[in-house]
């Protein structure tokens, strides 16, 4: 049995205070109450943000500005926020919760349906038929990802199995080599760091913007 | 679970671990008035405050007074937040000119922020201007984490001093907190953040091209604005055609940071720490995850050092670990499993070196299965509620995880200090119990443990499980309660369930199908939330003056000890007891049922 040594409690002990001496009526609660919580919304609800946001105007502008990217100009999206696709020479992103459209900005959101909800296998099977209807000879089993809605309704990636899946349907719809999708699909992949931290995954926007890099949109359709 | 899963478990808490000593020894200081550096710094503001409050910093109050000032205290930041709500219209910072949210609403927002709970029953992009957020929302996001932090603090100072009149000065403490602690650790943590993308400005929303135009339904307005029905009543639909995507902006960074940090919860987006301008990719959901165990982990530390017996301290820490490990396990499975529906529809779920695989409905790409799993567990067992997944669409066992997380009483970690209170709580209970079956007066840290202390725990202990069961039989058995949930048959139950539970043990999160913006939830909700915060703070500020008056008793052969085993596997044996005990029922109704459902035929 150890014992709990006394001296050591003592040294936590009250050193000399002076003890107030009212439970009962005295000074006001009223006035530091209301003081302190004015003081308080001016330090951490004005000063605080106001300073964070001069650091981060000064340091990081871009990504406090939504990491937007620009082509010839103009502001195409946010390399995070996700963007609806569904031409075949696109590679579609995952389905979106947000109503009434798809990736709406202002509308983050999942779909909130429990796993044994019959409006969950409904919506799972109507996207399974559109990706076999828009690649009917791809029999391969289909990644969980690209038919499941994701938590944000904002998705910006999808997973690398997702991609590949895609990379034929693309191929054709585009007259690229398979290898050429495949290669854009490998340049743009994340990986997990030391295998822990982060999912394999690419940023649908980016490998599609690559995608008109490689061969403009127009000569597409 | 893969071996990703365990890795990323492990990175997490050696990570957090290293924390626990210096940062618990820093707030011990901090509360003990020991001059650090950042106290000789702030200094000359934390006088100034003093000075302008008329308050006496060097003047202690017993544990009625500081319980009185504790409670006005909040009472005027919910009146404040209240009237910053249905004011914003007229106020300055609200670019989209968005109208002040309806009287319950902001009933409900303003107890749920004002008590570190953090419930949203409102969409917050389109309904708060920016300076609600950051003037009413993120104030409240640290001073509700202060108010949690010098409650633990009162608590620890009656267990380590004897025959003391005094606890502290709750003024004092609370500007300590907040100005040593919470402010500068927020502000790290927020800058860290933006570095990785997470958004930080005062723009109006920004409007940005579609790589391709999307069309879609919606209904159709008239001339006044107002939505179209047809003689039937249903909606009349149009088709339209967009190319172009409104970006949502704000003061966003600075709210996360102490969101996480203070163990709140409470998003700058509707989809919360899923939104990816919160929660942009894997590096910063480990630092929101770091900021959420941070404090809650090193209180444990304070506590030891501050009663003079580190190992007190990190027994209890022990404690929390062991029982959040097998919690993460469980829930991790679950999902990595993925819904055997789906498997039978041709999906391919399994992990492989190309996908996460798994149950992927309402969870981002970006953290997979591990990191979101990782984050639910943590901030269902933190009080946090933040989210970076959908726990709604979790399978039946993961999501029964999260809803026991929080029907545990939040003290596996817990929220900042209301975690160790209601650890320290239980630490009571256990020396009780154990007392009893040895036959002992009872005595914790040298403090017998008597009849005042007993009712007071149990007032405690016993208030949420009465808040959480009542709530629910009510709402169920009512037609404004039958309305909310979203999902059928026994999941529609446990959105029910998890809202009361939410709310009872101020964690905030939901399964957020339900739909609680209505007049009976946000009502009943609020008050629910009310009382599930300051009942037990009272009970726990009547402990810990009790605790202070008395003397302390010798260590003699006869005297348990609090560190060791013994101790550690009684505290959790007495938690799971309690939670169990008040809660198999409820949760035999609803996701035990919905995985007998899903496994069976």
């Amino acid at each position: 049995m150890t014992e709990l040594p006394g001296a050591i409690f003592d040294a936590a002990a009250p050193r000399t205070r002076r003890a107030e001496a009212l439970e009962g009526p005295g000074k006001s609660i009223l006035r530091p109450a209301i003081v302190l919580l004015l003081l308080m919304t001016v330090l951490t609800g004005i000063i605080y943000p106001l300073v964070i946001t001069g650091i981060a105007q000064v340091l990081f502008p871009a990504q406090a500005g939504g990491s937007v990217i620009t082509r010839g100009g103009k502001p195409i999206g946010s390399r995070l926020i996700g963007q609806p696709f569904s031409s075949a020479g696109y590679f579609w992103s995952r389905p979106s919760a947000s109503t009434p459209q798809p990736y709406n900005g202002l509308d983050s959101t999942g779909s909130n349906l429990g796993p044994l909800n019959p409006a969950l296998i409904q919506a799972v099977k109507a996207r399974i038929a559109a990706l076999r209807a828009a690649d009917p000879g791809n029999t391969a089993p289909i990644p969980v990802d690209l038919v499941t809605a994701s938590a944000s309704g904002l998705d910006p990636d999808i997973s690398l199995a997702a991609a590949y899946y895609q990379a034929g349907r693309i191929a054709r719809a585009r007259h690229l080599s398979l290898a050429t999708v495949r290669g854009l699909i490998a340049a743009h992949a994340h990986h997990p760091w030391l295998g822990l931290l982060g999912e394999p995954r690419v940023n649908v926007l980016e490998l599609n913007l690559a995608l008109d890099a490689v061969k403009p949109p127009a000569a597409v359709k | 679970m893969t071996a990703q899963s365990w890795g990323l478990l492990a990175l997490f808490l050696a990570l957090a671990l290293l924390c626990v000593k210096p940062f618990g020894l820093y707030m011990a200081n901090v509360m003990e008035g020991v001059p650090v550096w950042p106290v000789r710094v702030g200094g000359a503001l934390e006088r100034l405050i003093y000075r302008l409050c008329g308050v006496d910093p060097a003047v202690e109050t017993g544990w009625k007074r500081y319980a009185v000032a504790l409670l006005v205290f909040n009472v005027l930041g919910a009146l404040l937040l209240y009237a910053l709500q249905r004011l914003q219209f007229y106020l300055p910072l609200n670019p989209q000119h968005l109208p002040g949210p309806p009287p319950n609403s902001a009933f409900n927002t303003a107890l749920s922020f004002v008590t570190n709970t953090n419930w949203q029953s409102y969409t917050p992009e389109t309904t708060m201007s920016y300076l609600t957020q950051m003037a009413g929302l993120t104030v409240q996001n640290f001073l509700s984490a202060a108010t949690g932090i010098v409650v633990a603090v009162a608590l620890i100072r009656g267990l380590a001093r004897h025959s003391a009149k005094t606890i502290g000065n709750f003024w004092v403490d609370l500007t300590r907190v907040t100005l040593y602690v919470l402010l500068p650790i927020a502000a790290l943590i927020a800058v860290a953040l933006v570095s990785q993308g997470v958004i930080q400005n005062f723009s109006p929303n920004r409007t940005v091209s579609l790589l391709q135009p999307v069309t879609y339904q919606q209904q159709k307005v008239n001339a006044a604005g107002n939505p179209v029905t047809n003689a039937a009543g249903k909606p009349v639909m149009q088709t339209v055609t967009t190319d172009e995507q409104t970006l949502p902006m704000g003061p966003v960074a600075s709210q996360e940071a102490i969101k996480e940090l203070g163990t709140n919860g409470g998003g700058f987006f509707n989809a919360n720490s899923a939104h990816p301008y919160e929660n942009p990719d894997a590096l910063t959901n480990l630092i929101e995850v770091l900021a959420i165990i941070l404090i809650p982990a090193a209180l444990t530390y304070t506590f030891g050092h501050m009663v003079g017996d580190t190992r007190q301290g990190w027994a209890v820490l022990a404690a929390m670990i062991i029982l959040f490990v097998p919690l993460y396990a469980l829930c991790n499975h679950s999902e990595q499993l993925g819904n055997p529906r789906l498997t039978a529809l041709g999906v391919n779920q399994t992990a492989s070196s190309l996908q996460s695989g798994g149950n992927m409905e309402g969870k981002e790409v970006r953290f997979g299965i591990a990191g979101s799993t990782l984050f639910g567990t943590l901030a269902t067992t933190t009080s946090t509620g933040a989210a970076n997944s959908m726990y709604d669409s979790y399978m039946p066992l993961g999501g029964m995880v999260t809803l026991f997380d929080m029907m545990l009483g939040e003290v596996v970690f817990g929220g900042v200090g209301a975690g160790l209170y209601s650890m320290l709580i239980f630490a009571i209970v256990g020396v009780f119990i154990a007392g009893l079956m040895i036959g002992r007066t009872p005595e914790y840290l040298g403090k017998k443990i008597e009849s005042f202390e007993m009712k007071m725990s149990s007032i405690a202990i016993l208030v949420t499980p009465i808040l959480v069961l009542v709530g629910t039989a009510v709402a169920v058995s009512v037609s404004a309660g039958q309305a909310g949930p979203l999902n059928p048959g026994a999941h529609g139950f446990s959105e029910i369930l998890y809202a009361f539970t939410s709310a009872a043990n101020n964690n905030g999160s939901a399964f957020a199908g339900i739909s609680a913006d209505t007049r009976f939830y946000n009502i009943a909700l609020g008050l629910v939330i009310w009382i599930g915060r300051y009942w037990p703070i009272i009970a726990v500020l009547a402990i810990a003056g009790s605790l202070a008056a008395k003397k302390r008793v010798p260590v003699s052969v006869g005297t348990m000890p609090t560190y060791g085993p013994t101790f550690i596997a009684l505290l959790i044996g007495t938690v799971l007891l309690v939670g169990v005990l008040n809660f198999i029922p409820a949760l035999a109704l609803g996701p035990i049922v919905e995985h007998l459902m899903l496994w069976s035929r």
